[in-house]
């Protein structure tokens, strides 16, 4: 094989792994988005306030430590030396419940039946205000985040592929973060997970009914308001893993929360109400964005065309299929 | 009683288009220029014109002007920071080619040139709508914002990438670079806030405004009765944009003075706060544009002097709160008082009309 078609390859492979990524961010706005109507702004704060809570836990900080310290003049920091990571993952998730329970009892129910976009910027306003409180609560600065998941290049398939290029020529092989590997294992047990809960019990018929008609799903007496929290505890749960992914590689930092903003083009190619669609779309947008910055990336003397080349994209698409590829029909034109 | 309105007829059609119809809005209206015009230039010093004055007057223009799009013709916008740089970055390349141009004119040329843009921008909105909207909306934030950062054209391939203001004079005053006096650079831009409020007060009380809102309420509907989407759409888009653009440049050449674009025009910097400032202040409403944009711009003042100065906090934590209550009171907003506090004010009048004998 020659170099070029290697090359192109190891491009393509790693656009679909960094496609996973965001199609695991865009799977929690999704579950929300069908099951309440509400596009989830705070989703990407939501996967930075779970990294956030989980360091927290593991290195076993004080909430609210820099408050109190300024506050009292006393020295807390730590209260214990660590904990272990299962544990660990484990309360961040009763966190996120609870989260999900709070957030239903102040915000969502008291904004039924107000307009989309209101809601949206309720959710706007919900990324401020938990961003806020993560940062008061495990403070700002930059945290390294390490549940035992390797990560870095993957020696073997560098080696494996180092004998496929033509003899004597240039090349050293493929570079695939394991890190990146594990993340598509975790979302494909996540996706088949969610696939088999929501069709084979009976909190998750629930589930589909709610997402299918609100009003049909009342008068057969599922209770919305259960839902709501169970389907924010979701999401919370799948902004935990995708923040777990994403602060372990480039650690757990405010910047986490802009990956919603990454996650919006994948759900406008996907479709904002199909959850094979926020898969797809996340491999089209990963791959797409990787082939851009090589291929087209070398006309610009500057690069970086990553900021933008997705919504780009989805927008080109947006012409010709404005509901997406797997979305419902919903847009009216006029 | 403070606000009574029997006994003031309307006989003239003229009188009853007014824009203050009432004697006591006309007079609060009259005091509050001469205040602006008359006393405030000869008071002012420099803190109260950088830290709230003029980024006061600045973001009311942009308010104004994403109120256009947002409040009345219902097209949700996130590109705000992106065309206000756009408004920045017409402006510095206009007064690098043309040293002798008015500044007055520069700015409203920059003004323009953002409304071409935002034309561009505004065209997916002939398909596509709500959400969606939005997100294409992003795309021109994050695209412009790359554009000016990425394309050494745009500041004059300077080694840093940022763009400074030289000076430019007015009536042989300063009004932008360092030397500007602070009673110049207000009085600059209160004049420009004015005529473009005035301007857009009397926009949206026309057959555009109008037709911006038929097509707010209902596309549909405002399409069978004869109101051309296309068009309504297009020319808030436009107009909007030229009110963010002449902001973006006044942001530019009189506030800031030197920008680096990935700072200063960021989405959290920029977009989301206007974006607060007319929910805050209330979504279709003039009047909430420069309500929300006052108390956006002294609402961190305001948080740093209790929390730093009174209770002690470090300034680190006190950012932290002051976003946990942007948030909070965003959320607040939506849930007590959707319309903002241009609602508030108007509830205020109407127990000022019974006050202090209601009944």
């Amino acid at each position: 094989m020659s170099v070029e078609l290697l090359n192109f390859i190891e491009t393509v492979l790693n656009g679909l792994m960094s496609g996973v990524m965001y199609s695991l961010v865009a799977l929690g706005f999704v579950l929300i988005f069908k099951a309440s109507g509400v596009f989830n702004f705070a989703q990407g704060v939501f996967a930075l306030f779970a990294a956030l809570t989980l360091v927290g836990y593991q290195t076993g900080q004080v909430p609210f430590a820099h408050l109190i310290n300024e506050l009292f003049g006393t020295n807390y920091h730590n209260w214990y030396a660590s904990m272990p990571n299962f544990l660990a993952i484990i309360l961040t998730m009763i966190t996120m419940i609870a989260l999900a329970w709070i957030i239903e009892r102040l915000v969502l129910k008291h904004l039924v039946n107000q307009d989309p976009i209101i809601l949206f910027m309720a959710t706007i306003g919900l990324a401020f205000a938990l961003e806020g409180v993560g940062d008061l609560m495990w403070g700002s600065d930059v945290k390294v985040l390490d549940v035992g998941i390797p990560s870095g290049g993957s020696i073997w398939l560098e080696e494996a592929t180092i004998g496929l290029a033509a003899e004597g020529s240039d090349y050293y092989g493929m570079y695939i973060d394991v890190l990146n590997v594990w993340a598509t294992v975790i979302a494909v047990i996540l996706v088949i997970t969610l696939a088999l809960f929501s069709q084979y019990t009976k909190t998750g018929r629930a589930l589909r009914a709610v997402a299918d008609d609100h009003q049909a799903a009342l008068s057969v007496g599922i209770s919305l308001r259960t839902i709501w929290i169970l389907v924010w505890a979701i999401s919370g749960f799948i902004a935990m893993v995708a923040g777990i992914m994403w602060g372990t590689e480039s650690g757990v930092q405010f910047s986490l929360s802009l990956i919603a903003l990454k996650a919006l083009p994948v759900l406008i190619l996907g479709g904002f109400t199909s959850i094979p669609g926020a898969i797809i779309g996340g491999l089209l947008i990963g791959v797409g964005e990787k082939l851009a910055e090589i291929y087209i990336g070398g006309y610009f003397e500057t690069g970086a065309l990553e900021n933008w080349f997705a919504y780009v994209m989805a927008l080109a698409f947006l012409l010709f299929r404005p509901q997406g590829l797997f979305g419902d029909k919903i847009i009216e034109r006029v | 009683m403070l606000y009574k309105e029997t006994g003031q007829y309307k006989s003239t059609y003229k009188s009853d288009h007014a824009i203050f119809p009432l004697i006591q809005d006309k007079i609060a209206f009259s005091t509050l220029m001469f205040i602006a015009f008359l006393i405030i230039p000869f008071v002012i010093n420099s803190y109260w014109e950088k830290a709230i004055l003029v980024p006061f007057l600045i973001f009311s223009l942009a308010a104004i002007g994403l109120n256009i799009l947002t409040g009345y013709c219902g097209q949700v916008s996130l590109g705000t920071g992106g065309f206000m740089a756009v408004g920045a970055f017409s402006t510095y390349k206009i007064m690098t080619y043309f040293p002798d141009l008015n500044i007055m004119i520069i700015v409203l040329i920059s003004g323009l040139i953002t409304a071409a843009v935002g034309i561009f921008f505004g065209l997916p909105s002939l398909r596509i709508k709500g959400f969606y909207l939005a997100v294409a909306t992003l795309a021109s934030q994050f695209f412009l914002v790359w554009l000016f950062n990425k394309v050494p054209w745009f500041y004059n391939y300077s080694a840093t990438g940022q763009i400074t203001v030289s000076e430019r004079f007015l009536f042989g005053i300063p009004v932008t670079g360092a030397n500007a006096p602070s009673y110049a650079t207000y009085l600059f831009c209160l004049v420009l806030v004015v005529i473009l409020g005035f301007a857009a007060k009397n926009l949206i009380r026309s057959k555009m405004g109008r037709s911006w809102m038929a097509i707010r309420d209902m596309d549909i509907a405002a399409e069978i009765i004869g109101v051309p989407p296309l068009k309504t759409k297009l020319s808030a888009f436009a107009i909007s944009s030229f009110y963010i653009g002449v902001a973006g440049a006044l942001y530019f050449a009189v506030f800031l003075g030197a920008i680096e674009v990935t700072e200063s025009f960021d989405i959290m910097t920029i977009s989301f706060p206007v974006l607060f400032m007319i929910i805050i202040g209330g979504l279709g409403s003039m009047l909430g544009s420069f309500l929300g944009a006052a108390f956006i711009v002294t609402l961190p003042i305001g948080l740093k002097f209790i929390m730093v100065d009174l209770v002690g906090l470090s300034a680190v934590t006190a950012k932290h709160f002051e976003i946990t209550i942007w948030g909070l009171l965003m959320i607040i907003f939506l849930i007590v008082e959707p319309h903002g506090l241009a609602r508030l004010w108007s509830i205020a009048k109407e127990k000022l009309r019974r006050w202090p004998f209601p009944y």
